[in-house]
């Protein structure tokens, strides 16, 4: 019996075994790939975790050096209150994908905090998110014991500018932010801003914005002013 | 019928994508990814690594399976082949590449677009048997890819001073270290691509003649 090549019976068969063939075997190449991608991926969020605390390390050594400087983490709600939660590792929560709920009201999300110890000084950082240009940008401040002076940054993105915005993950940027402070005199919270056009000098709460990056230095002044004021709050509390 | 594996016929669709024949240069095509993932070499590299395979794969699955496919979904089909295999790569590169998928992000997703791939499927692979279709494809990528790493290679050394992100050009060289030399920032952004293509053409249309009157003569 010969197949008519042109009938729609046969043209209907050949799309659904072909479907069926693509999605079996990409699911299992998925499923096979898993572990190694979500290891990748936690060894990259170590990585951005220390360097907040300028600990150089790549994805060989993440693990080891992340076990030996992060003593401790608490999680805390948006009121600056600590959540008595056995369950879950402050280091598992996935503050991009609350930050990409928008269904989630903010006094339901929950914000991690790491507590670090080098050369005997403890240092707190904070994991930030925010958003860039195209897409979503992230980082981890840390600060000094005082919980006012900011000790280290780093900063990252998906998919900002190649030269403009995507230069907030470049050294000169991050460094900028070494001894800022989120407190004003009077001790009230006033966070640090990029300025378009140079931060005034000597100024403790302006650094200076990227050129041709403006929309993503506001979207990491933005970042700093909502996310740090949550944890001015645990800072309070502590200080 | 039968020809030799490496017959004359079948070197020169080898040979003819890489200079005569170009899909960049010549054709046109694939010029958005050339534009993108070009300001550095190594990105350069894995992308154009990553569409060898994917056009390798993809040709010799639709020869293969040229006598089935039915005409009437036969582009269907042909984009089936290729998002999967693309999909595929961008597993692979998530688990033992990581860095380099978070720079290469979207331009990955994006070689399904690549007419390249698409043009040598419909207009090769679906009438051509498997090794003529290999051939045809090891061609084309690779004719794409070394204008890709050509383009890289200047992009990289003028806009970042780096080549596969080792430094060139010396510290004092640069203003900071008292020198004369910026980076040119110029190189970095997506245009400049499109000009080094440009240069690219211009040099290879003065040493060859015209791919018009290359036509003419045939």
């Amino acid at each position: 019996m010969s197949i008519n090549k042109d009938s729609n019976i046969f043209t209907f068969s050949f799309a659904i075994i072909m479907v069926l063939v693509v999605a079996i075997s990409l699911a299992f190449v998925s499923e096979s790939l898993s572990d190694m991608k979500k290891a990748n991926k936690e060894d990259k969020k170590k990585i951005n975790i220390l360097s907040a605390i300028k600990v150089e390390c790549d994805r060989e050594n993440a693990s080891e050096l992340y076990e030996k400087y992060i003593k401790s983490s608490v999680v805390i709600n948006s009121l600056g209150q600590t959540i008595e939660n056995d369950n879950t590792d402050a280091f598992y929560i996935d503050v991009k994908k609350q930050y990409r709920n928008t269904t989630l009201s903010k006094e339901d999300k929950v914000f991690p905090l790491f507590i670090a110890e080098k050369d005997n000084s403890k240092y707190y950082i904070t994991p930030l998110v925010g958003s860039g240009l195209w897409g979503p940008i992230w980082g981890f401040i840390a600060f000094q014991e005082d919980c006012n002076t900011i000790f280290g940054a780093s900063f990252d993105h998906k998919t900002e500018t190649p030269g403009l915005g995507a230069e907030i993950r470049e050294a000169f940027f991050e460094d900028e932010f070494i001894g800022k402070k989120i407190l004003d005199n009077n001790s009230s919270f006033i966070s640090v801003d990029v300025v378009k056009g140079g931060a005034n000098e000597g100024s403790y709460h302006q650094v200076d914005g990227i050129t041709g990056g403006t929309i993503t230095s506001d979207g990491v002044t933005n970042m700093l002013k909502n996310d740090l004021e949550i944890y001015n709050n645990y800072f309070k509390t502590i200080r | 019928m039968k020809s030799t594996l490496l017959s004359k016929k079948n070197r020169k669709l080898l040979s003819d994508p890489l200079g005569d024949q170009n899909p960049i240069t010549i054709q046109v095509l694939g010029i958005c990814s050339a534009l993108a993932i070009t300001v550095q070499l190594q990105q350069a590299l894995v992308m154009s690594m990553s569409v060898v395979f994917v056009m390798v794969c993809a040709n010799m699955i639709i020869s293969a399976l040229r006598n089935v496919i039915p005409s009437r979904i036969r582009i269907i089909v042909q984009l089936v082949v290729v998002s999967s295999l693309v999909v595929f790569v961008d597993q692979v590169l998530q688990a033992f590449l990581p860095d380099v998928q978070e720079k290469l992000s979207v331009f990955i997703g994006l070689i399904v677009s690549n007419c390249i791939i698409m043009g040598r499927l419909e207009a090769f692979a679906l009438g051509n048997t498997l090794w003529p279709s290999f051939l045809d494809a090891i061609g084309n990528a690779i004719g794409y890819g070394w204008i890709l790493l050509a383009v890289a290679f200047f992009r990289e050394l003028f806009g970042s001073g780096k080549l596969f992100g080792y430094q060139v050009f010396p510290d004092g060289w640069y203003e900071a270290g008292g020198g004369f030399y910026l980076n040119n920032n110029l190189m970095i952004l997506p245009p400049m691509a499109l000009i080094v293509v440009g240069l690219i053409i211009w040099v290879q249309r003065s040493r060859k003649s015209f791919p018009e009157d290359l036509l003419e003569e045939n």
